[in-house]
């Protein structure tokens, strides 16, 4: 269903039309479509790439609705709920959605709220909504866990769930689907709107959003979501930068093109120069300031930087102000900027569907098309760039695969759901299940979440005394005290943020003064007091680590320590790596890439050789003292790590001795002092290693842990904030949940926080789904090549060693050892 | 730090087969195990600080259920430890239960297994700030301190320099740097002349060693012994770093 069969002037009332006749605009089929679909009470899902007028669509049957009811005779209510994955993004619509409100003179007031919006503001809103309020997930859980919950969305004709491609395949899209089944319970009226950028399969988003409740009228599930597309749009122009330098054999900073990246910046009126990690941003937005000889505003805007800052370079942008904004993923949706005429991609873009969305950025007009710019900051990045070209000119996307929704955000949402109202089990095991990704939830996991939101879900009962939840006489079950959901108001929100420190500009005394922005814990454990680095698009000193600040001082003429971890945060998708093994198989194709590249492709294919397109190479050879394995899976880093893991695991057995590994999105190495070459490869990959080898690693290994700790987190076994204490920060937390791991892990290793753990450690941190794929894959398709010396392909991985250092026990004990080693020569000296 | 510090000081230390560090401590040998306990083998004595039985069940009645086997755990490992070097006297450095409510919500086969310390050797609960009166019902003498093998032991360190003191009550923690990342372990910490343990409880955090709660406790760059997997890693000061 596409457009519209009804004519607009039966949709659209004639103030509306007059409003689109004053702009010069027409109505699209699309945003008519939308109207149309509410009128006929449907569920709607709309799929348009950026610049269709989707916000639009969206409203434009609220605020018909609201504009030719009769005025209410109480105090307002809530009509419509608009829900955003930004902040950013819901204040922005908030502004968009002002001017035809104003501009028609409708009466209806249009609010958004979120974690920013002042304290009195969201005490009003509670008291007196608005008709129409812009929010986000964790706000929306936060209404949902409040005492008169039903009431407050006892009237809501519709919620519009804004960018749902980006939210759906996360642990926040199960978090907002859960409280969708809430209040489609509080506000049977309710209508689901759906807005999406394309996707590569529109029937995961529907069933995510979908209401799965047999006794939904007219049947629930996929069929009852109206599919909307909008117009396609014109297609992207997208160019590769052959730089006239020579392709790095390694490295992800595009060191190398900077000058080049420059010049198009200068020819271009606005471009959104994307990379893939903080640091990146910081090292161009450096670079480019170098090279600025025209002194062109060019900004820097990530996730790190103060929210004021961030606010600043947007309002900059929005008025036309500057000629380039290097930016990370905090760009990649929301914000109308008509300006931008180019995107500059640093570093390979990872995957086709990301890079759709960063293109689409720029310039918002349907009938034009935007631009887009690849610079690849090394040999297999230059593949992946133009595979990644190729995917797009022919509308090929990488999709999420459905996810499962994790139980610890169920855990979560029981406790919100005692908080507000006292409730009856089955009731809410039904209600649960209407919720997309919980639709298959069985009763006896149902249960497990709820006794863990009891009492903890201990095998051992002591805790029956101090129970979270209670059930009634009435068989109802309710929080047990204020206090108890108090605290659990204040820890609502499926995100789990790295601990960060606020950098400050030191003052005399050790003091902190200005806030600059924040900065992930880690980061700051590789720098060492006097040392500088780039934050905030300056250079600084680092003067102390404090408690919870870093304070620093300017240090304007100093050259820059850059860290060394420089990969992608992304890991390659697997659409992507395959169109990149393709590429690689068909010499034929080899002519569009740049002279040095094809050059090196050559030589691999002369010394060592091009695996087949299914096939993986396994290169073995002697090096310095060391020999080495490399091998091409192609599988991305993440996958990569886990199979280094289980690889050297196996070779320890196998009594090869394994020294080391290093991996990065395209290979992996490992070494030895004992050669290699004759080690049964078939055996060493057997798809088995997924079995006991991989549970008895990942059961030690710090993913584990980390995984546990956010799963915890969620749950509400650990509190991040505590009433009177304001301060978000991930460290302080009071207690070791690496502690709280180990001891459970032995004494009750089924608990259900121990299920999520290995679940989300399992897909997210060392990604099991993609190994096992890729492991059946190659069965029997392994091409060993021993060779004498290094091969061309096997120059980037060698590059990185030494560069990282493995994590896990291993690489712990190594640190631990190291510094002995000090200590004794510090005694020898 | 004092003059002291000023000329290097040569700590007197090896690695035992079994993982732990030996050293001194004043006049007395004393052996830092990998657990995070002392073995005072001339004495036979087994010491471990700060085991706070039952913090679990402490943070469950405020509302926060963590895992209730912490005070199993926290036993199971002062029970290996026992089995390992057959002790005739196993002391308790203080802060042996997290509260003084701690031993009424004791599981009864908790209790048991505590009270099986005792059997055929001297128990002594050294008290803490935590739990100033000691048992009630568990068997075993109170001690506000002890001397033994010229040393005095305590639960809380006294301020300035204390020769031949043995202390826990700080759960000292080393955390050490390096390129690529960071480790963080409980630790022994000594200047030859005190010995401060590291917190033995499952659930028992660390505090930096770099914390001002350390400062003017010792009289030279002090000595590490952190806790490494199945053996103590002896860790100088300079290669330290704070939180």
């Amino acid at each position: 269903m596409a457009d519209s069969a009804v004519p607009a002037a039966d949709l659209l009332p004639q103030k509306f039309a007059d409003w689109f006749a004053q702009r010069g605009w027409s109505p699209r089929a699309h945003q008519l479509a939308m109207i149309e679909r509410a009128q006929a009470g449907r569920d709607a899902l709309l799929i348009a790439p950026t610049g269709g007028g989707k916000t639009l669509a969206g409203f434009l049957p609220s605020l018909i609705d609201l504009s030719e009811r009769p005025p209410p005779n109480g105090p307002s209510s809530l009509h419509t709920l608009y829900i955003s994955p930004l902040k950013a993004l819901a204040v922005d619509v908030e502004r968009n959605l002002g001017a035809p409100i104003a501009q028609m003179g409708l009466p209806i007031t249009a609010e958004s709220r979120t974690g920013d919006t002042g304290l009195s503001r969201r005490q009003r809103q509670r008291v007196k909504p608005p008709e129409i309020l812009l929010t986000t997930p964790e706000q929306l859980a936060l209404l949902c866990a409040w005492e008169g919950a039903r009431l407050y969305f006892e009237t809501l004709e519709c919620v519009i769930l804004d960018e749902i491609h980006t939210l759906h395949a996360s642990k926040r899209g199960d978090l907002l689907a859960l409280d969708l089944a809430r209040i489609a319970q509080f506000a049977p009226r309710m209508r689901r709107v759906g807005l999406s950028a394309t996707v590569d399969d529109p029937e995961v988003i529907k069933a995510w959003m979908a209401d799965h409740s047999p006794t939904k009228a007219g049947g629930g599930g996929n069929d009852s979501i109206d599919l909307v597309r909008g117009p396609a749009g014109a297609e992207p122009v997208v160019e590769i930068l052959l730089s006239e330098g020579q392709v790095p054999w390694a490295g992800h900073t595009a060191q190398h093109a900077m000058q080049e990246v420059y010049d198009v910046i200068t020819r271009s009126r606005t471009a959104l120069v994307f990379v893939n990690t903080r640091f990146q941003a910081e090292f161009a937005f450096q670079e480019l300031w170098r090279l600025n000889e025209d002194a062109l505003p060019i900004a820097l805007h990530h996730g790190s930087l103060a929210a004021e800052q961030r606010r600043k370079v947007e309002a900059a942008m929005a008025r036309g102000e500057l000629r380039a904004v290097v930016c990370t993923s905090t760009l990649d949706l929301g914000i109308d900027w008509g300006d931008v005429d180019l995107v500059i991609q640093l570093a390979s873009p990872k995957g086709a569907s990301r890079m759709v969305q960063r293109i689409g950025r720029a310039n918002h007009r349907l009938d034009e098309p935007s631009r887009a710019l690849f610079v690849p900051a090394n040999r297999f990045e230059m593949l992946e760039c133009q595979a990644a070209r190729e995917a797009i000119a022919e509308n090929k996307l990488d999709g999420d695969p459905p996810r499962v929704g994790a139980l610890d955000v169920l855990a979560q949402h029981v406790m919100g759901c005692a908080c507000s109202e006292p409730f009856d089990l089955l009731a809410l095991y039904d209600e649960v299940r209407s919720a997309g990704p919980y639709r298959d939830l069985i009763w006896e996991d149902f249960e497990q979440v709820v006794d863990f939101v009891s009492t903890g879900g201990y095998a051992l009962k002591t805790y029956d005394k101090f129970r979270r939840i209670v059930k009634g006489p009435d068989g109802l079950w309710r929080v047990r005290n204020l206090e108890t959901a108090q605290r659990h108001r204040l820890n609502v929100g499926a995100i789990v943020s790295p601990a960060m420190l606020a950098v400050r500009i030191a003052m005399r005394g050790g003091r902190g003064g200005r806030k600059i922005g924040e900065i992930e814990e880690g980061m700051v454990e590789m720098l060492e007091p006097g040392e500088t680095f780039v934050f905030a698009g300056q250079v600084w000193r680092l003067a102390a680590v404090t408690n919870l600040d870093v304070l620093v001082q300017p240090a304007p003429s100093a050259d820059p320590k850059m860290p060394s971890w420089g990969g992608s945060k992304f890991a390659l998708s697997t659409y992507l790596a395959k169109r990149v093994r393709q590429l690689m198989v068909d010499q034929a194709h080899w002519q569009v890439l740049p002279a040095d590249v094809r050059e090196w492709l050559e030589a691999q294919r002369d010394r060592s050789m091009i695996p087949g397109e299914d096939e993986m190479l396994l290169e073995t050879f002697a090096r310095g003292h060391r020999q080495f394995i490399v091998c091409y899976p192609f599988e991305g880093r993440l996958a990569h790590t886990t199979l280094a893991m289980l690889l050297t695991r196996r070779l320890e057995r196998m009594g090869r001795g394994p020294l080391g590994f290093v991996c990065n999105d395209y290979a992996l190495a490992v070494w030895a002092i004992k050669p290699l070459d004759q080690v049964d490869f078939a055996e060493l990959f057997a798809e088995d290693m997924l079995g006991d080898d991989l549970e008895s690693w990942l059961a030690d290994s710090f993913m584990m842990k980390r995984a546990f700790k956010g799963a915890a987190i969620i749950a509400g076994l650990i509190e991040r904030r505590f009433p009177g204490q304001q301060q978000k920060t991930g460290r302080q937390i009071t207690f070791s949940t690496d502690l709280i791991y180990d001891t459970l892990r032995r004494h009750q290793p089924d608990h259900l926080l121990l299920r999520c753990a290995r679940d989300d450690a399992a897909t997210g941190l060392v990604d099991v789904a993609r190994l096992g794929a890729m492991l059946a894959r190659i069965k029997g398709r392994i091409r060993h090549s021993p060779l004498e010396h290094l091969s061309p392909f096997s120059v980037p991985i060698l590059l990185e060693i030494g560069k990282e250092r493995s994590p896990g026990h291993a690489g712990e004990t190594m640190i631990l050892k190291e510094a002995e080693e000090d200590l004794i020569a510090e005694a020898l000296q | 730090m004092n003059a002291l510090a000023q000329k290097p000081f040569v700590y007197d230390y090896a690695n035992a087969a079994c993982g732990s560090l030996r050293t001194r401590v004043g006049a007395a040998e004393a052996m830092l195990r990998a657990s995070g306990a002392l073995w005072l083998a001339a004495e036979r004595a087994l010491v471990v600080a700060d085991l706070h039985l039952e913090k679990g069940s402490a943070y469950a009645a405020r509302g926060q259920m963590l895992p209730p086997y912490d005070t199993r755990e926290t036993l199971r490992r002062l029970a290996a430890e026992v089995e390992a070097v057959s002790p005739a006297v196993v002391i308790l450095l203080g802060d042996t239960f997290h509260d003084r409510k701690s031993e009424d919500r004791l599981a009864a086969d908790d209790a048991e297994r505590l009270r099986s310390l005792a059997r055929d050797r001297t128990l002594i609960w050294v008290v803490g700030n935590h739990d100033a009166d000691g048992p009630r019902a568990l068997p075993g003498e109170t001690a506000d301190e002890l001397e033994l093998a010229g040393l005095t032991l305590r639960h809380e360190p006294r301020a300035g320099l204390q020769p031949g003191e043995v202390s826990g009550h700080l759960h000292p923690a080393a955390k050490v740097k390096a390129t690529g990342g960071s480790v963080r372990r409980r630790c022994f910490i000594t200047d030859a002349e005190r010995l401060i343990l590291p917190a033995f409880g499952a659930y028992a955090g660390g505090l930096n060693v770099m914390d001002q709660a350390f400062a003017g406790l010792f009289a030279r760059p002090p000595l590490t012994g952190a806790l490494g997997i199945g053996r103590v890693h002896a860790v100088g000061w300079r290669s330290l770093a704070g939180d």
